[in-house]
């Protein structure tokens, strides 16, 4: 009988650590699938953050080197600049990129770094038990804004895509969600387009990926993706913000 | 011999990194070391396998040595005393990763901002850990530029024999001024291969992690226990000293660096005045040549113990000396050299 669908080389078989109904796995699944695609497992490294996915490197069936809270961008740099023939990618929540690794992030992609970055937006700290994010929405309860988040003295959520295509050096930035099959199809394109922009040596290509967190959001895992797509997505478009011109 | 050659002691520490082998450097600009810097960009950005970027931040900048340092290559980072407080966070990853790369802390006077002047004031950030965790860098203290050449040299040897980082402590002082060095001809240093441990991408091999954590304390504990054995080894193995006129002195003066230069001059002045003392210089400041101050305490009596701090390097020398004999100290701090002359009248109040 021929195998029809099985796991992506890219993932080891070592069971996620993620809550049920959690979109990690499904992200890594796709990751995967795209390394497999280009045939570049072999030579890959990737680096996983603090949060959530540092666990990453136990589920990506490459090299993998576990960075500080926010570091990440910045080690793959170090990597990339002494290895430019390897694939480097990051996998970084928002805590991790859009609060405590604001600078690199932000310097990695101004200096058009040839890296990709995986970016997951799911508007908390999961790891942490459900604190406030950057990227927590206006009213958002959590853990540190038990009130509903207060944009007059906490702050607007950041969109991390919108703001970092206004740099020069992005050449790839795109915004997917993972909230139902037509959005994981698209989703898996722009990753692959990211990966294909540094295979290209085009330079900084970044896909914020809006994600469920059922546990922290208190929902069940159908009512997280419905809450992504409610909530989540009036406020963070879907969509390319970035394009080389000769991929667009 | 080699040509003897005029040059700036930063940047003389930037061409005996390129000598060494170090093509990759990270770093942000701060004074009194911001000649390195420069020096680095002005050789790297026109050599081919190399890279130097002036990073975002000195966090960023250690944290690309660690990127770059997990790929086997040489990597260098520099700074001074506020800049290297922002690198602990790195190096305490790094030194659990086991990677080798070498820091650079010209130290300028603090705490806080502070000056821009020389100073010792970070002797206990350097030689204790730094950062968060139970873990320690070798520490190299030069006292001339020449030995800034050699020190840094050496330094990446260091780094890859025992997959540590090395930081080489100077100060403004050196960083700023002028000497002839020479960049000696080196014997070739047997070293591990890092074929087993890099990371390079998986082919024809299981991926490999740099992974500085773990949640099961007793893995955690083992990892420590292993730190443990190295540092137990540099300690057995890497101690380096300078003795100087110990023989029949009446007192030993343990100083290291910028102020152990001045200590010789007080040697000679304190000889015309009929008065014999002695030096000893720590040039490993961890691990500490504690066995050689210990034995000296057994003839010599006295000791006085002179830093550009308030007092720190004095405890480890008090720790050595054990209570055999009287350790006594002299600091100037903030950013202040302390002058012979005033090094001269503490000595005599000590006798």
């Amino acid at each position: 009988m021929k195998k029809v669908f099985g796991r992506p080389v890219s993932l080891t078989d070592v069971p996620f650590t993620y809550c049920p109904g959690c979109h990690h796995g499904i992200a890594h699944r796709l990751v995967a699938e795209v390394l497999d695609e280009f045939g570049v497992r072999e030579n890959t490294i990737g680096v996983c953050p603090v949060g959530c996915s540092v666990f990453a490197y136990l589920f990506f069936n490459c090299d993998m080197v576990c960075a500080a809270h926010g570091r990440a961008p910045a080690i793959a740099t170090g990597i990339k600049r002494s290895r430019p023939d390897s694939i480097v990618f990051t996998y970084q929540g928002d805590g991790d990129l859009a609060s405590i690794g604001t600078a690199e992030i932000v310097h990695a992609a101004n200096r058009g770094e040839n890296i990709t970055v995986i970016f997951i937006n799911n508007a908390i700290y999961g790891m942490t038990g459900g604190q406030m994010a950057p990227t927590t929405l206006a009213g958002q309860i959590t853990q540190t804004s038990p009130y509903g988040r207060d944009p007059k003295t906490m702050g607007y959520p950041i969109r991390v895509s919108e703001m970092l295509s206004t740099l020069k050096g992005a050449t790839y930035i795109s915004r997917v969600a993972l909230n139902k099959p037509a959005n994981i199809i698209k989703a898996k394109k722009s990753i692959k387009k990211a990966f294909q922009v540094q295979l290209d040596r085009k330079g900084f290509s970044l896909v914020e990926i809006l994600s469920s967190c059922p546990t922290n959001w208190g929902l069940s895992p159908v009512e997280a993706s419905k809450w992504v797509e409610e909530n989540m997505i009036p406020y963070y478009p879907l969509g390319e913000f970035r394009v080389p011109e000769e991929v667009a | 011999m080699g040509e003897k050659i005029l040059m700036k002691g930063n940047e003389a520490i930037g061409e005996a990194a390129i000598r060494a082998g170090c093509r990759y450097y990270f770093g942000y600009p701060i004074t009194p070391q911001s000649e390195l810097t420069a020096y680095m960009a002005k050789k790297l950005l026109k050599m081919k396998n190399a890279a130097f970027i002036q990073a975002e931040s000195e966090i960023a900048a250690i944290n690309m040595v660690y990127g770059a340092a997990a790929t086997g290559v040489r990597a260098m980072t520099s700074s001074s005393s506020p800049g290297i407080s922002l690198k602990q966070e790195g190096i305490s990853y790094i030194a659990l990763a086991e990677l080798p790369c070498v820091v650079v802390n010209m130290m300028r006077g603090g705490p806080g901002l502070g000056d821009i002047q020389p100073s010792q004031g970070d002797y206990f950030q350097a030689t204790k850990g730094g950062g968060h965790g139970d873990y320690h860098l070798i520490v190299l203290a030069p006292s001339s530029v020449q030995e800034l050449v050699d020190l840094t040299m050496d330094a990446f040897d260091l780094a890859d024999k025992y997959r540590n980082p090395v930081m080489i402590l100077g100060d403004g002082l050196l960083g700023q001024m002028m000497e002839a060095v020479e960049f000696k001809e080196r014997p070739k240093v047997d070293l591990p291969d890092k074929g087993d441990w890099i990371i390079t991408g998986c082919k024809d091999r299981e991926p490999r992690h740099i992974v500085p954590f773990d949640l099961d304390p007793s893995v955690l504990e083992k990892w420590n226990y292993n730190l443990g054995e190295k540092y137990k080894k540099i300690k057995e193995k890497e101690v380096r000293y300078e003795a100087v006129n110990t023989e029949n002195a009446e007192l030993i003066i343990v100083a290291y660096g910028t102020v152990a230069r001045i200590v010789k001059t007080v040697i000679s002045n304190a000889k015309e005045e009929g008065i014999n003392i002695g030096l000893i210089r720590p040039i490993t400041l961890f691990p500490f040549p504690e066995k050689v101050i210990n034995k000296t305490a057994d003839n010599v009596k006295k000791f006085l113990v002179v830093e550009m701090s308030l007092g720190q390097m004095v405890e480890d020398v008090k720790l050595s000396v054990n209570g055999k004999a009287e350790v006594n100290f002299y600091g100037r701090a903030g950013g202040i050299i302390p002058s012979p002359e005033e090094i001269l009248k503490e000595v005599k109040k000590c006798l």
